[in-house]
């Protein structure tokens, strides 16, 4: 693989993100594919922010241990990093950084005054400075600035020219074929998702690292004819969705695992009045508050298992943006024909990641169609049937009195205490499970990868796929990744796992949930490799741990 | 077709319960609502749980019989997904003034067109009589069988700081007031608040002491927020004082569900416009 990696160091409120983000499509349009991590402290000031920008000949979802470039905005990112990538090739602002042993250095200031431009466009100075390290032409740097940077576009190119024309080409990055891709984020590729989903409102309170998602939304809800509401906790979010939902719109939720504790109870009324509803639930590093902006894996459990009472839920683990996109649709699909809650399971690596998507190449997965009342009265919304979906009926519908109730009832809605009737309706939800589960095996819901028929298999979810996946193809192992948790897909579990000899899960907990899942479902895995401490796994890393797993 | 507004489900509510007095108030304004040609299908009823929410099996219409404390946000899903739905919720003061606070402050900041009425009757009945945030200071409950040690609050005051755009206050034992004071809730555009005294037979017996000290709220501006917030402190639910009844206040103002328009768009340009999106970002 073709690989080159650049890390954009500087302090928090210094736009390292977008920074990061240009370097991306500096990148993209050389034709690379590209993934981005950021990596900043819970502070909206000061304390240190680095984008890592890893470009590749192939699909990349991780970045590495090994950096090429980089882009020192203070002297911070040198002291942090420099120790850590000796041979680097250094482009550091002039203007904070001591002498420099071997590198380049251009002065923001000077620029910015020899520009009369505004400090905002101190980043495209650096950006300048590095592609011209880079060797990047100039042509493929003025259109990422007039494509992604459209507001003051002249003004950044202006600068971002100066730094280009007094800087010197060092380490030349060839152009290689191919066209430039979507770059998404985790997150952006949910929301998309969700539309593609027919999504209509959203609705959700603040929390890293869910938040982009509702920025997002909130952002681009007239482009969708969204709604899309930030309520007074997440309590109301929850509620107020399902309330959306109730009235027959199809309505999605956002938080991580704290605002998700806040929601249980919603989420179990949602499992008993039988309303679609949509979570998406972005993990960080637990417990508590934990470490708000890194990421972790330790919320399987409490996603499976959150809400009193037993109830059919779907439960999705994507592990890039385009699994993202293409899973959140289904999702919505799915949670609306079944008139369950749904999930999207994601974590901080995969929400704020961003990744290179090529929309003709998703692959697309069924649309499942709800069923609705056909308008013979009178209307029973919790009509048994043999699949155990009762039709759809919305308040505000002729002749339909829709009764929703979070108490047990009947099919009528009213609420009851009678054995034999509780018994018929927990039997008609779990139906519903039933026939869920049948449906699945029409989807993808375990992926398979790297070599297929290799003896030696690693387990694992989520964001920490992208890094195994390198893993394997450097040692030729196979990769089991079960997407969908709930219902649980046994068969195509078990025919992931055949041939299996030695199963190494993988995952970023304590406790190697997926592996505890795994052996309810009778395949046990030999070793876990875990890591805790809210940094995903680079391969470098994830290699060194599974050889010594391997071969002790 | 005129429908029967009453299910076949059992009431069982105790005798003298004053949510009989609401049940049969509410139950009257539907069919006046029928009769002026509205159709019910139109009204969804939202409850919390407590002994009031029953009236969600009981009432033939369009319902909701959420979670304690829950109806506000449940109300303010259906009405942004479906403004042209009547939403009315009943809570217990339970519900609303100690599970779902926040709720009730949210609502009335956010004027969203829905009518939130309180059966207030001072007490936890379904759980076996506890105190609640209107219950007088030293109320005697299963769980403060010393007395409570805290003021009541006055909802009524806590409803005009918050910013409701209709504060009023009924009692079950004045029916024609009680059902024009819900009658012109439903009415009003924006969020409409109704704290209704009811006693609760079993566990507050009030009867006697509502019926010496209520009377009717006549000849007040309406429109004055200072001598709406007099009135509502005239009598805090503690100590005695004549306790008024009627609309405290009212004013217009934009509403929550207003300021979201629906704005429609078929699959095909839904399609398309994610199609673009994922263009630009590359």
């Amino acid at each position: 693989m073709k690989e080159v990696s650049v890390l954009v160091g500087g302090k928090a409120g210094d736009g390292i993100n977008n920074a990061g983000a240009m370097v991306a499509q500096l990148f993209n349009h050389l034709g690379y594919f590209v993934y981005i991590y950021t990596d900043y402290p819970s502070l909206i000031r000061g304390g240190h922010n680095f984008a890592l920008v890893r470009a590749a000949d192939e699909p990349v979802g991780a970045y590495n241990d090994r950096i090429d470039y980089l882009v020192a905005l203070n002297q911070e990112t040198l002291d942090l990093h420099l120790p850590h990538c000796p041979d680097c090739t250094v482009v550091a602002n002039a203007d904070l950084v001591k002498s420099i042993k071997s590198g380049q250095t251009v002065s923001i200031n000077t620029i910015l005054k020899a520009e009369s431009a505004p400090p905002i466009t101190g980043n495209s100075v650096m950006i300048g400075a590095f592609a011209k390290a880079a060797g990047i032409p100039w042509e493929i740097v003025g259109d990422v600035f007039r494509r992604h940077m459209p507001k003051a576009a002249d003004e950044n190119i202006r600068v971002a020219r100066r730094a280009y024309d007094e800087g010197l080409t060092t380490r030349p990055i060839p152009a290689i074929a191919g066209p430039p891709h979507t770059l998404l984020s985790g997150n952006e590729a949910i929301g998309l998702g969700l539309v593609a989903g027919g999504l209509s409102a959203y609705i959700s309170y603040p929390m890293t690292p869910s938040s982009t998602l509702l920025h997002f939304l909130a952002g681009n809800a007239e482009r969708f004819g969204l709604k899309v509401i930030h309520p007074e906790n997440e309590i109301a979010v929850i509620l107020m969705a399902l309330g959306s939902a109730v009235a027959g719109a199809r309505t999605a939720v956002g938080t991580s695992g704290g605002g998700f504790c806040l929601m249980t109870e919603g989420l179990s009324f949602a499992g008993m009045a039988e309303i679609p509803i949509v979570i998406v639930v972005s993990q960080r590093t637990g417990p508590s508050t934990g470490l708000p902006t890194y990421t972790g894996q330790a919320e399987l459990r409490f996603v499976l298992h959150a809400g009193q009472g037993e109830f059919p839920r779907l439960v999705v683990a994507p592990a890039d943006a385009g699994e993202a996109y293409t899973w959140s649709a289904a999702v919505m699909h799915l949670a609306w024909k079944y008139q369950i809650p749904a999930f999207v399971l994601a974590d901080k690596t995969l929400s704020e990641g961003t990744y290179s998507v090529d929309y003709d190449r998703l692959t697309g997965l069924p649309v499942a169609d709800p069923v609705l009342w056909d308008g013979q009265a009178p209307y029973r919304r919790y009509r048994d049937t043999p699949a155990g979906i009762s039709p759809l009926a919305f308040p505000g519908r002729m002749d339909a009195v829709v009764k929703m109730n979070s108490y047990a009832h009947d099919e009528d809605g009213i609420t009851t205490e009678d054995a034999a009737l509780v018994t018929l309706m927990t039997k008609k939800r779990q139906k519903k499970e039933a026939q869920l589960k049948e449906e699945l095996i029409r989807y993808p819901c375990v992926s398979v990868r790297g070599t297929l028929g290799a003896t030696t298999a690693l387990l694992c979810w989520g964001s920490v796929r992208n890094a195994c996946d390198e893993v394997a193809a450097r040692l030729g192992l196979r990769v089991i990744q079960p997407v969908v948790f709930s219902p649980f897909p046994d068969q195509q579990f078990s025919a992931a796992c055949r041939g299996v000899q030695h199963l190494i899960a993988v995952e970023e907990n304590a406790t190697g949930q997926l592996a505890a899942l795994a052996r309810e479902h009778g395949v046990s895995a030999d070793a876990t490799v875990l890591k805790y401490d809210g940094r995903p796994f680079t391969p470098d890393e994830l290699g060194r741990r599974v050889q010594e797993v391997i071969a002790p | 077709m005129i429908r029967n507004l009453i299910t076949p489900a059992q009431n069982t509510w105790c005798p003298g319960c004053g949510n009989f007095a609401l049940q049969h108030t509410l139950k009257e304004i539907l069919a006046g609502m029928e009769k002026e040609g509205r159709s019910l299908d139109d009204v969804v009823l939202v409850t919390g749980i407590g002994c009031h929410a029953k009236i969600a099996d009981y009432l033939n219409i369009n319902s909701v019989y959420t979670l304690h404390g829950r109806t506000i946000p449940v109300a303010t899903g259906i009405k942004l997904a479906n403004p042209k739905v009547t939403v009315i919720c009943c809570a217990g003061d339970g519900d609303a003034y100690a599970e779902g606070l926040d709720h009730l402050i949210f609502a009335a900041k956010r004027n969203i067109d829905i009518t939130m009425i309180v059966h207030n009757n001072r007490v936890y009945g379904l759980t076996t009589g506890q105190y609640t945030p209107t219950s007088p200071l030293g109320f005697k409950g299963k769980s403060t069988p010393a007395g409570t040690t805290e003021y009541p609050f006055n909802p009524l005051e806590l409803m005009l700081a918050s910013g409701a755009t209709y504060i009023a206050r009924g009692y079950t034992r004045k029916m024609p007031q009680l059902a024009q004071l819900i009658r012109q809730g439903i009415v009003h555009k924006g969020f409409a608040f109704i704290d209704v005294l009811q006693i609760c037979a079993s566990f507050f017996n009030m009867t006697e002491y509502y019926q010496s000290r209520v009377y009717d709220l006549a000849g007040h501006d309406t429109a004055d927020f200072e001598k709406a917030c007099a009135k509502a402190r005239e009598w805090d639910y503690n100590r005695d004082a004549p306790i008024a009844l009627g609309v405290f206040y009212e004013r217009a103002l934009p509403t929550f569900d207003d300021r979201y328009p629906a704005r429609y768009l078929s699959a095909e340009e839904r399609s398309r416009r994610i199609r673009d999106l994922f263009e630009a970002s590359g």
